[in-house]
């Protein structure tokens, strides 16, 4: 019995254990043929339907964004802009984020939400200075420090001073009382090295997670959670007080080299749907699921490009098809590529039947079964 | 002490220098160019941000009329309008004595402008002419645009350059391509005041009709309008359609010439003997001839394209070709005029222009001033439309599900406004911000005798049964669009096809295909109708024989019933592959790349 059912093992294990033997028998049953209807039709010509599902509700989609007055809100991409985003494959979002949610103690608390924010918060020297010059005289670049943004930062002009002797190691570094600084080469170096050390100096990281620039507390049903921009999804799902099971970045290549390719495959599926549902569409997810499935199915990211997916396809004609046609040509000319006409694109452009629907089906005649058949009828006519 | 910084003064775009005190000097300006002594097209501005003084004189700056204010006055009295009414000054004496000005958009920022009199405060300095003067000359032609949507205003400002009407009154004379005359114009009853400053009894468009706002059978739904048959039948809509054809007796190098004459037998690619029979002595068809399309205008040979050594040695009279000029594809009409002329380069220059009358029919455009725009759904005869209690059958029955969504009051009051003065015989101003009120109108058309919200009780055609419904019911003013059925009617089963591909041709003037884009190809392989798509694209099909040794195309001698391979000769085997001729098209490409494509042949299973 349990051979001829096609639903997968864990669930006619899970259904055994349930309920009595008759039981599961007959739910087994109903459930195997249930699936068997669900699975879809040998020959459906899913790719394209999952291209025409997301495209068309592509093209409703405003390319303005919309934003709610009095709201605190980060502006991330939204729309279409978001959606060619995602499948192009970008490495890098144009608005990166990451929604934070924090473990039970802190996540009711709001100062202790707000300490963590402002813990996370990449502050660089850039932010705490009010000026930077490069004083050629004494050959030294000297900045100086809003006293201002320091108490806003909580920071301490001592906490700065560490830093920044820590890394210029090679430099003498003061820092006065007023908030000025002063550092000098101990060696003898060019003018260009000196504007380089100001480059340097401004970009300094004092404190917080490298890359955050902005973080944003807002209060949801269940407890605060912190909306940032820019990720770093790597160093804050470390934090012990951040709930690492439910934090999420929208940068997908960094998913994928935190979390790995399914995590990357899932947040391909929820960036889609949610810029979709932002929109007020609906699409179903299975198509979202096909899609995501062949970005991610060899292990990276692939965009849906000439670069990415499209690359990877096995017919020369096809891929000339897509842009770029003489490359794949010539490429394929030196390479003596074979191309075996089992696509679609192909089919179409020497005009046979394409092996979608009801192109699939192919009629074989076995003639030798054939022609002992027709003996027989005539024997019977004869006789 | 705080030192003022000095203003920069820029004239035309360049730094000239700087002023002490911006805001007086400008003011100076400004009154110096009212008084008359600077030209009055300075402008001057100043920016109070960038401290700053920008004095423009050059041309190309889009200025408009103002009235100025002083002291929250006018200057525009009382006194100077009943000298103007009079007609003692006129607009140049206002703009020479200072009371009007023109601004460009950089002065206009230095001003605070009020829209009318009842507005003005000391703080103003102008006054607006008048509300109206925020349309341009043909958004004001719209009626009641105060009741509309912006968008609709727009729309229907727009849809009013595609309204086919008398363009210019010498049309007669003129050879314009795509040339539309309306038969019957008319004044609209419902009239902004735009219409008699540009003068536009001079060139009317569109005419006045009755319009019922109901639905009909459903075949003026989405957009489409019914029009009364028997009201086209007494000329409702009609309009002629001119379209003028050219040729030219070229010279060519060599001294040989083009020339124009009936082509004699012997000419090239002479058509048949039919298309030439209305031609003339001199090759030119006569006024009033009957035309249809592929009919020979003006018959014209030209000298043979290329000089080959073979053709010198031939014997008689050399080889022409024919080059006549004759109705487009799908085109009729008759010869309305023909005009001989010379051309810049001095050659015989001949001009024929064709005549085609157009009466309304299912699918030409019309639209309504209100951005309203539809095509006739249905054409019924007028003893099957509705008719009110005193006998009125609509012209146009129009769908009221156009109202909702797009807000076209206008529309409606302009309906109300028509009847009014329909009813009374007078024209009915629907200018903006100063029309004739919707409470006036409603009084009259009680007055009048009928129901103030327009309505009418209304009887069905066919049964004769009163609606259940009243009617709404009125006069509005048409326009019929340039787009007509006519010239965009196409269709094909079979037809020519392009050399190069064998696929068919593109374009209506061609015959041509519709062709089945990327995306609907797409949709057919999303439904998985696979040899229904293969035999959409048979259209260039073709069996090539191939040669099974290297692959390539070969060729097949049909009498001798024998196949070669250019590479391997005649002792190969030759199988034949079906398929699109664009790809064995593809295939010589990729030849002519240096690319070498083989075909490797296998039986089908």
């Amino acid at each position: 019995m349990s051979e001829d059912l096609i639903i997968p093992k864990i669930i006619i294990n899970e259904i055994n254990k349930k309920y009595s033997s008759s039981e599961a028998k007959k739910i087994l049953k109903e459930l195997n043929e249930s699936y068997e209807k669900a699975k879809i039709t040998p020959g459906e010509a899913i790719g394209v339907i999952a291209a025409q599902s997301l495209g068309e509700p592509g093209t409703q989609m405003t390319l303005n964004t919309k934003h709610f007055a009095g709201v605190a809100e980060m502006s991330v991409t939204q729309g279409l802009p978001r959606l060619i985003e995602i499948f192009d494959a970008k490495k890098e979002p144009s608005t990166p984020t990451m929604t934070i949610f924090l473990k039970e103690p802190y996540r009711d608390d709001e100062e202790a939400v707000k300490k963590i924010a402002a813990k996370i918060l990449e502050i660089k020297f850039e932010d705490i200075m009010e000026s930077i010059t490069v004083n050629l005289l004494d050959f030294r670049i000297e900045a100086q420090i809003s006293m201002e943004s320091l108490e806003n930062y909580a920071l301490t002009l001592e906490d700065v001073e560490k830093t920044l002797k820590n890394i210029f190691s090679e430099e003498d570094v003061k820092v006065l009382k007023k908030g000025l600084v002063k550092i000098t080469p101990k060696k003898e170096i060019e003018v260009i090295d000196l504007y380089k050390l100001k480059t340097k100096l401004k970009d300094i990281h004092i404190r917080g997670i490298k890359g955050i620039t902005q973080v944003l507390p807002i209060k949801k049903t269940r407890g605060w959670i912190i909306q940032t921009a820019g990720t770093n999804l790597k160093k804050i799902l470390l934090m012990e007080e951040v709930d690492p099971t439910k934090t999420i970045s929208n940068n997908i290549f960094e998913v994928a080299s935190v979390l790995g390719i399914e995590a990357a495959r899932n947040a391909i599926i929820r960036e889609i749907i949610l810029t979709l549902k932002d929109q007020g569409l609906n699409v179903n997810l299975r198509h979202i699921m096909l899609i995501a499935d062949t970005m991610t199915l060899e292990g990276m990211i692939r965009g849906v490009t000439r670069y990415g997916v499209s690359k990877k396809q096995e017919s020369v004609l096809a891929r000339a098809s897509f842009e770029v046609p003489l490359k794949h040509l010539y490429n394929a000319a030196t390479r003596k590529e074979k191309d075996e006409l089992k696509g679609v694109i192909e089919n179409i452009m020497i005009n046979q039947t394409v092996p979608v629907g009801t192109g699939i089906v192919k009629l074989v005649v076995n003639e030798a079964e054939n022609n002992k058949k027709t003996i027989k009828d005539k024997k019977k006519k004869g006789e | 002490m705080v030192i003022k910084k000095m203003a920069d003064v820029y004239i035309n775009g360049r730094l000239e220098g700087c002023c002490d005190n911006p805001k007086e000097w400008v003011e100076f300006i400004r009154e110096q160019r009212r008084i008359g002594n600077l030209p009055k097209e300075v402008n001057v501005a100043y920016d109070e941000d960038q401290n700053i003084v920008f004095i423009n004189t050059e041309k190309g700056r889009a200025r408009r009329p103002l009235i100025v204010v002083k002291n929250g006055k006018s200057l525009f009295t009382t006194e100077l309008y009943e000298q103007l009414k009079k007609g003692e000054i006129d607009f140049n004496d206002l703009v020479k004595q200072g009371v009007i000005e023109y601004l460009d958009a950089e002065e206009e920022e230095n001003t605070l402008i009020a829209l009318d009199e009842s507005q003005l405060t000391p703080k103003h300095t102008h006054l607006e002419l008048s509300p109206a003067i925020i349309f341009g000359s043909k958004a004001s032609m719209v009626p009641f645009p105060e009741h509309n949507l912006s968008v609709r205003v727009m729309i229907g400002a727009k849809t009013m350059k595609q309204g086919i009407g008398v363009y210019a009154s010498n049309y007669l004379l003129r050879m314009d391509t795509d040339a539309n005359i309306l038969h019957y114009p008319q004044r609209p009853i419902v009239n902004t005041y735009i219409y008699d400053v540009m003068d536009y009894d001079s060139h009317p468009v569109g005419q006045n009709m009755v319009i019922a706002v109901m639905s009909w059978h459903g075949y003026n739904m989405e957009d489409a309008i019914i029009f009364n048959k028997s009201s086209v039948e007494r000329g409702l809509f009609r309009s002629t359609y001119f379209r003028p054809y050219f040729t030219e007796e070229l010279r060519y190098p060599g001294g040989q010439l083009d020339s124009i004459e009936i082509p004699s037998k012997e000419v090239k690619g002479y058509r048949t003997e039919k298309v030439y029979r209305h031609l003339e002595e001199d090759g030119i068809i006569y006024p009033e001839a009957v035309v249809n399309s592929g009919d020979v205008l003006v018959g014209k040979t030209s000298p043979p394209r290329f000089l080959t050594s073979l053709e010198e040695f031939k014997m008689g009279v050399e080889e022409r070709r024919e080059t006549s000029v004759s109705v487009r594809f799908k085109e009729k009409g008759i010869v309305d005029s023909v005009l001989l002329t010379d051309s810049d380069a001095g050659n015989k220059l001949v001009g024929v222009r064709i005549r085609d009358q157009r009466i309304p029919e299912i699918g030409d455009k019309f639209s309504s001033r209100h951005g309203q725009k539809g095509v006739i759904g249905m054409l019924v005869p007028q003893r099957d439309l509705p008719f009110t209690a005193s006998g009125v059958v609509p012209d146009v029955i129009f769908s009221p599900h156009s109202i909702p969504s797009r807000m076209t009051v206008g529309q409606l009051l302009e309906i109300i406004g028509g009847k009014v003065g329909a009813l009374s015989g007078k024209f009915v101003d629907a200018s903006p911000f100063s029309s004739e009120s919707e409470r006036e109108l409603r009084d009259t058309l009680i007055e009048l005798g009928f129901k103030d919200d327009g309505t009418e009780i209304m009887y069905d055609g066919k049964t004769g049964r009163q609606y259940k419904a009243r009617i709404f019911i009125g006069n509005s003013f048409y326009l019929k669009l340039k787009h007509m059925v006519a010239n965009k009617i196409h269709s094909r089963s079979r037809g020519p096809i392009q050399l190069l591909t064998r696929q068919p041709t593109e374009g209506r003037s061609k015959e041509g295909g519709l062709r089945l884009g990327e995306m609907e190809n797409h949709c057919f392989v999303a439904h998985g109708a696979s040899l229904l798509l293969k035999e959409r694209f048979d259209s260039d099909k073709t069996k090539i024989p191939v040669c099974k040794k290297c692959g390539n195309v070969a060729i097949y001698n049909k009498f001798r019933k024998k196949g070669m391979c250019l590479i391997c000769g005649e002792n190969t085997e030759i199988g034949f592959v079906e398929m699109s001729y664009a790809f064995k098209l593809l295939l010589d490409e990729l030849k002519s790349l240096c690319i070498y494509p083989k075909l490797n042949l296998k039986d089908k299973m």
